[in-house]
């Protein structure tokens, strides 16, 4: 990969759509493959794709995991503009544009040996996944692995399946929560904040990766703080304009760092100050 | 009534409490339960109580009229459920209904409140235990508020 | 190589052009266009503004006939060289749909060769700073480095410097000692008129060495001296930067900034003017077929609102973040991403704003008025803790 990257960095590639998962009402995930069928590279759990809509434009969209059966990236896509409305129309065969994938991922290493927390709010959970299926495969490496995941509604909820798997067969505490529910609905209501102090893990050693809109993730630190995991030991990843993806269009800036290759993972510590200034 | 006051002598809630306070507090507790699908209390009647949740969840709902109920937070295990009971006008702001079978301490708020009114060290006890469980509130309302995983358009 | 300068008279620039052009270089250099002194195609000496000069202040451009016939005695113009490195807009590829399938193809590397002819000091820090974001840094733009590559610097040396200028607080200028090919000085005395030239590359040697030209004298190189030392003495701005990366930072809440923002119109000039903005983006557009579609990269600037758009709005949405977001980007996270300033001090952003808004001045009043005394820093927070 990083030799064609060296190419034409703002050249996308064609990879094939695979398969079409629908999630939710306006979330899918598409399966994508080389454009002969083969399996792309290895990519590292919070990186992240461009993908190309042909004649509509470009979208930063983590992966979210890879496929069992084609080895194929996933890539969970909520629809909410231009090109991810023309991305979600498009079907098992047909192809679209990739470049990546881009920037830092979650630390898994330095969570070996350690409990982990992985808080995840809305489509946050996505980028999330592949770090989840990493503790999946090695899951005695790791003491307490805890979910939880907040949403706005039952019905936008995603990966229900694998979230019953982690939590039934691979000691995972899940916990979720929605924003607002009707009775139908007999679990948890409340913020994903809420279910920190319902879950039990070592704050000393822990290590949490939080993914969600910014106002989730910057409540979610104070609460983990708060039950003593360091700032050190938090994760968030962080989302900007993006045009580019590596450093040469300046849109990404998030203080004296660029999202796309210091980002989207970052310490928590190490951009404290940014978080708190407004409109920065 | 003596067999719950080391149950609450270790809640977090009663935490650091004076054994005087306590005991009086324990004199205030009994044990309830609630069926699932039963209403513990319900908007505007007089709130008069307070629980620990011991077991099970229960929903709070506001039901505006014309419209399904919207359950807005469920209190679990171990959380406190009514603050209303120590703020006037003591009416409750929503309803509260036992989601699956659940078992909880009550206690008297009428009756604490009172006790508050008589002795001020006592009710400044209560209240700094209680504003926390508004104020938390307040902020998940204020987040709901935000809607921060809506799609704006 | 040899680097002993050479004398090149007045009557025979036109032959270091001819040299330049035989080694197959396009000329780009000074001249007079759009009311101010611009960068264009150069076919020989008479094309560059002889006579003329520019004067500058905050908001101010006006050009002005000089007293001698200098070709150089301007200081720098709205243009920078970065228009033929990092050009306002560049295809980046073609694509062509064929069926459910399409082929994109990327746009050639640009291969013309230019010769930068007045290159001015600062503008060599510009392109080098540029050079850091587009070759030095985790990933390179191709097309940056061939243009890049391909080009040929022919410094002018400032003779003089205008009220906007304070290259000398950067350390940017005003004499360019390395990074070119050729520096010249013009020297006007005594009715004679004519170039002090210095070799700075192998490329610029073997040029030199074809063009009719003398050994320097001593006195020559002391009069060639003396030309940029009354420019680094003209100094119209200064600006201490000291400490600035912090000071900035640790003030982003610094009421200064509400008060630029009142008289900041969010025109984006400074951006466009300046010689080291490399921000761009995007644009696709498809023919009414939808079969046929192009990709341009094409400058942006961060004081647009679509700049910072996510999720239906913008994270700068007030005209204070967005300023600020430029000036701290500027002169102080430039440094954490790049390991420089990003600003060389040419004076262009406050010469071209249309209010008149002088960076300087606003960090001048941050620092006399900062919230955070920095040389107390740690004090302040022990004091807290």
């Amino acid at each position: 990969m990083e030799s064609v990257q060296r190419q034409n960095v703002m050249l996308p590639s064609p990879y094939r759509v695979h398969r079409v998962h629908r999630e939710t009402e306006d979330t899918f995930t598409l399966e994508l493959t080389g454009k002969d069928g083969a399996a792309p590279s290895e990519f590292i759990p919070g990186q992240f794709n461009m993908l190309y809509a042909f004649g509509i434009g470009e979208v930063p969209i983590s992966i979210s995991g890879r496929s069992e059966s084609s080895g194929g990236w996933l890539q969970t896509i909520r629809e909410v503009g231009t090109v991810t409305r023309a991305l979600h129309r498009m079907k098992r065969g047909g192809v679209l544009g990739l470049r990546g994938p881009f920037g830092t991922g979650w630390p898994i290493e330095e969570a070996q040996g350690n409990d982990i927390v992985f808080m995840a709010g809305g489509i946050g959970l996505a980028p999330l996944r592949p770090a989840l299926h990493v503790v999946q495969s090695k899951r005695d490496q790791f003491g307490e692995v805890v979910l939880l995941y907040g949403a706005r509604t039952p019905e936008s909820l995603l990966f229900e399946k694998e979230r019953e798997l982690w939590r039934a067969k691979f000691g995972v505490q899940v916990k979720v929560t929605v924003d607002a529910a009707g009775r139908e609905w007999k679990r948890n209501v409340g913020v994903v904040t809420s279910l920190v102090e319902r879950t039990s893990f070592d704050p000393d050693h822990t290590v949490a990766f939080i993914c969600g809109p910014e106002v989730m993730m910057r409540f979610s630190v104070a609460e983990l703080k708060q039950s003593g995991i360091p700032e050190d030991k938090i994760y968030i990843s962080m989302e900007r304009n993006m045009k580019c993806a590596v450093g040469f269009c300046g849109h990404c800036q998030f203080g004296p760092t660029f999202i796309c290759k210091d980002g989207p993972v970052f310490r928590y510590d190490r951009i404290r100050r940014f978080l708190a200034v407004r409109e920065i | 009534m003596e067999t719950l006051e080391p149950i609450l002598s270790k809640h977090p809630f009663f935490k650091g409490l004076d054994k005087a306070y306590l005991e009086l507090v324990t004199g205030c507790a009994k044990n309830v339960r609630f069926d699932a699908g039963q209403f513990i209390f319900r908007q505007h009647e007089d709130a008069d109580v307070f629980y620990i949740i011991r077991q099970g969840k229960v929903a709070l709902e506001l039901s505006p009229p014309g419209r399904a109920p919207v359950t807005l937070q469920t209190i679990n295990e171990e959380e406190i459920l009514g603050w209303a009971w120590l703020v006037p006008p003591y009416h409750w702001r929503c309803d509260a209904q036992a989601l699956e079978l659940t078992r909880a301490i009550a206690f008297d708020g009428k009756c604490l409140r009172n006790k508050c009114m008589e002795d001020h060290s006592l009710g400044f006890e209560l209240l700094n235990r209680l504003l926390p469980v508004i104020g938390k509130r307040m902020e998940a309302t204020q987040l709901q508020l935000m809607d921060v995983y809506g799609a704006k358009k | 190589m040899t680097n002993e300068p050479r004398i090149i008279e007045r009557n025979a620039l036109n032959r270091l052009l001819e040299v330049l052009v035989q080694e197959g270089y396009q000329i780009v250099g000074p001249t007079l266009g759009e009311g101010a002194i611009v960068y264009g195609p150069v076919q020989s000496s008479e094309d560059f503004p002889a006579g003329w000069t520019d004067e500058q202040e905050g908001g101010v451009y006006r050009l002005k006939k000089r007293a001698d016939k200098a070709l150089f005695g301007y200081v720098v113009g709205p243009h920078s060289w970065k228009k033929y490195l990092h050009p306002p807009e560049r295809r980046l590829w073609t694509g062509q749909a064929n069926g459910t399938d399409f082929e994109l193809t990327p746009e050639p590397i640009e291969s013309t060769r230019f010769a930068f002819f007045g290159v001015r000091s600062c503008e060599l820090h510009a392109i080098e700073i540029q050079d850091r974001v587009f070759i030095h840094d985790d990933h390179v733009d191709e097309d940056y480095k061939a243009r890049r590559e391909n080009a040929f610097v022919v410094v002018v040396q400032c003779g003089q410097a205008g009220k906007t200028c304070f290259c000398v607080s950067m350390n940017t200028g005003p004499k360019a000692e390395s990074g070119y090919d050729l520096a010249l000085t013009e020297i006007l005395d005594e009715g004679r008129h004519f170039f002090h030239a210095v070799a700075g590359s192998p490329k610029g040697a073997a040029i030199l060495q074809q063009v009719e030209a003398r050994a320097a004298t001593s006195s020559d190189n002391a009069e060639a001296e003396e030309t940029v030392q009354k420019a680094s003495q003209q100094m119209g701005r200064t600006l201490d930067t000291a400490g600035v990366k912090e000071l900035l930072q640790e003030n982003a809440e610094h009421p200064r900034w509400d008060l630029v923002a009142d008289r900041c119109l969010s025109c984006a000039n400074c951006t466009m003017v300046c010689p080291t903005c490399f921000c761009s983006t995007v644009e696709d557009t498809t023919d009414l077929t939808g079969d046929h579609t192009e990709r341009w990269q094409k400058w942006d600037s961060c004081f647009t609102m679509d700049f910072s758009y996510l999720h239906g709005g913008s994270v700068r949405a007030s005209t204070k973040s967005r300023y600020r977001q430029w000036l701290t980007h500027k002169l102080s996270s430039w440094i954490d991403q790049f390991g420089s300033s990003g600003c060389v001090g040419c004076g262009r952003c406050v010469t071209w704003c249309p209010v008149g808004i002088d960076l300087t001045e606003e960090v001048r009043s941050i620092r006399e008025d900062k919230l955070v005394p920095l040389s107390s820093k740690k004090e302040a927070s022990n004091g807290n803790a």
